[in-house]
């Protein structure tokens, strides 16, 4: 099995331990407080991904076809997403990054997180680990 | 037995005239505390929009047939409602628009291409909502004019002795808005456009958040242009009114071409309609005048002096209980106020706050508030907003403070 949808799996099987909405919130939130996430050097303009309500910093870095990701946001909840987010992706081949169909958000029931209207930044955070991969890709063919 | 306005004010009369009130929000009963956002619609207003459709729809202005007519009467009828409604002398300084920011943008564009010039200078006030500084800022890059801002004090007031300082004769029109939505503050407007006056200069303001709860006379204030939007006073959305005085509108060119808005058409020259037709081009949104109207109607049954009573004894007892959890912190502490309650809580985002609130059914508007520059100012990312209506009840303020707290718990 590909290695992102393994991972995407776990973390189903990971939340549907939760019996409701505030344990799965408290959980994100603690992923969110707990990891620093991105070197404070990259917390600038360069890499900033600008939402109405929240806002995301991303840096990636590339090393045999394979790109890290490291992140962060503003807002707690998105930063614990944000979390899940890097768990799934970062790491990976640049050309898995570029085509993974991200559904465990949906299945774990954060879809509105990710909702163009929430304008929290994660939406274009997601297009933009996916350009990452994309280039990197093209860069190595 | 006469009955007196504070006896004929029945909350749970009233809450039971809008549906939406009894639906539920992620399973929980919805708290909805974000009017300033867009108000909820009473059945009376639905009623009349659907009976429209159903038996009374044909465009309007045009047909020579009986269905036409009277949706042309309806829709005059409205328009006349509206007129008396904010006291308008003529209901030719009544025009149509899509919303409040239309209203500004018509006239940003129409009265500053005939009366901006390089070197003159737009005046606005470091609180407006992007609706009214972004359509100032186009028209003054297009014309080579400045905008300027009068600032704003650490409670949210406009700063007077500032604005007047910014007010010479190289202002060409003074753009500013009755109530913030941000911070809830009621700007002495009537003062100002006074002063304005005294240089001849004329003032538009933004009163999207004014009219659903204050009186709105607009003569007594003698405001050249007053723009609001339908769906924030109960209305359909899609539709708002511009009103302007007939002095200036007649001089103003039209903002839109196409149908309704001329009198003769040839490929060398158009001659175009009379006020208000010669800013409603194409068809109108019959439906939503004609529930705007409905709106109006609404309005008065309750009455302003009610609902007036009612928001401020809500803005009131918010204030209290929101002050009392720790940490949170109102933006926005002018001396008058409408009842918007922006606040923050340190060290927790209103991304965070909002998400959690969502979850127990609690509707609240969280961000910067298409006041971006305003958040710069008090150097915060945004707040969480809880605006009430007349619909809202105390109970309301209990939920949402329950909710504060129980959020900031899980935050912290």
């Amino acid at each position: 099995m590909n290695p992102i949808n393994s991972i995407q799996d776990e973390i189903i099987d990971e939340f549907a331990f939760f019996g409701d909405w505030m344990e799965k919130y408290e959980y994100i939130i603690d992923l969110g407080k707990s990891l620093p996430l991105i070197d404070e050097q990259y917390k600038d303009e360069d890499h900033l991904i600008k939402g109405c309500q929240s806002q995301v910093w991303l840096h990636a870095d590339e090393a045999e076809g394979k790109v890290s990701f490291t992140a962060d946001s503003d807002a707690v909840i998105t930063k614990g997403i944000i979390a899940l987010l890097v768990r799934v992706l970062s790491g990976q081949k640049a050309e898995e990054i570029a085509k993974a169909d991200l559904y465990f958000i949906d299945k774990i029931g954060l879809k509105e997180h990710l909702s163009p209207t929430r304008s929290n930044g994660l939406v274009s955070m997601v297009k933009q680990m996916k350009m990452y991969g994309l280039a990197i890709n093209a860069k190595s063919q | 037995m006469e009955v007196t306005a504070q006896q004929a004010f029945d909350i749970d009369k009233i809450r039971k005239d809008f549906p939406l009130l009894e639906q539920e929000m992620n399973g929980k009963p919805i708290i909805f505390l974000d009017s300033a956002a867009s108000s909820q619609k009473p059945a009376q207003v639905i009623d009349r929009l659907n009976d429209y459709y159903r038996t009374g729809h044909a465009n309007v202005h045009r047909g020579v047939y009986q269905l036409s007519q009277e949706a042309t009467m309806a829709f005059e009828e409205a328009r006349e409602l509206v007129r008396q409604f904010i006291n308008a002398p003529s209901e030719k300084e009544v025009i149509f628009v899509r919303g409040c920011t239309e209203g500004i943008n018509l006239v940003a564009s129409s009265y500053g291409r005939k009366f901006i010039n390089q070197g003159d200078a737009v005046l606005i006030t470091a609180m407006e909502h992007h609706s009214n500084i972004v359509p100032w800022q186009m028209i003054c890059e297009e014309r080579g004019a400045e905008l300027r801002v009068a600032p704003v004090n650490d409670a949210g007031e406009i700063d007077l002795d500032a604005l007047y300082e910014l007010l010479d004769e190289r202002v060409k029109i003074v753009s500013l808005v009755h109530v913030s939505n941000a911070l809830g503050t009621v700007n002495p407007v009537k003062a100002i456009i006074d002063r304005a006056h005294e240089l001849n200069i004329p003032v538009l303001v933004d009163g999207a958040q004014a009219i659903p709860h204050t009186q709105v006379d607009v003569q007594a204030l003698d405001a050249d242009f007053y723009t609001f939007s339908g769906h924030k006073m109960f209305g359909p959305t899609g539709i708002g009114v511009l009103y302007g005085k007939e002095e200036w509108l007649e001089q103003m060119p039209p903002y839109h071409g196409g149908g309704e808005m001329i009198k003769t058409v040839t490929f060398e020259k158009t001659t175009y309609n009379e006020l208000p037709h010669k800013f409603e081009a194409g068809t109108p949104d019959i439906s939503g005048v004609i529930g705007l109207g409905e709106a109006v109607r609404y309005i008065q049954s309750i009455g302003y002096e009610n609902i007036s009573r009612h928001e401020h004894e809500l803005l009131v007892y918010a204030t209290e209980q929101l002050e009392q959890i720790e940490g949170l912190r109102i933006i926005g502490t002018a001396k008058e106020k409408a009842s918007v309650v922006s606040f923050i809580v340190d060290g927790v985002h209103p991304y965070d706050l909002g998400a959690i609130l969502d979850k127990l059914g609690i509707a609240v508007r969280t961000g910067h508030h298409c006041t971006q520059p305003l958040m710069a100012r008090y150097e915060i990312p945004g707040t969480v907003r809880a605006s009430f209506a007349f619909y809202n009840n105390k109970a309301d303020i209990d939920a949402l403070v329950a909710g504060i707290n129980r959020a900031v718990l899980m935050l912290k």
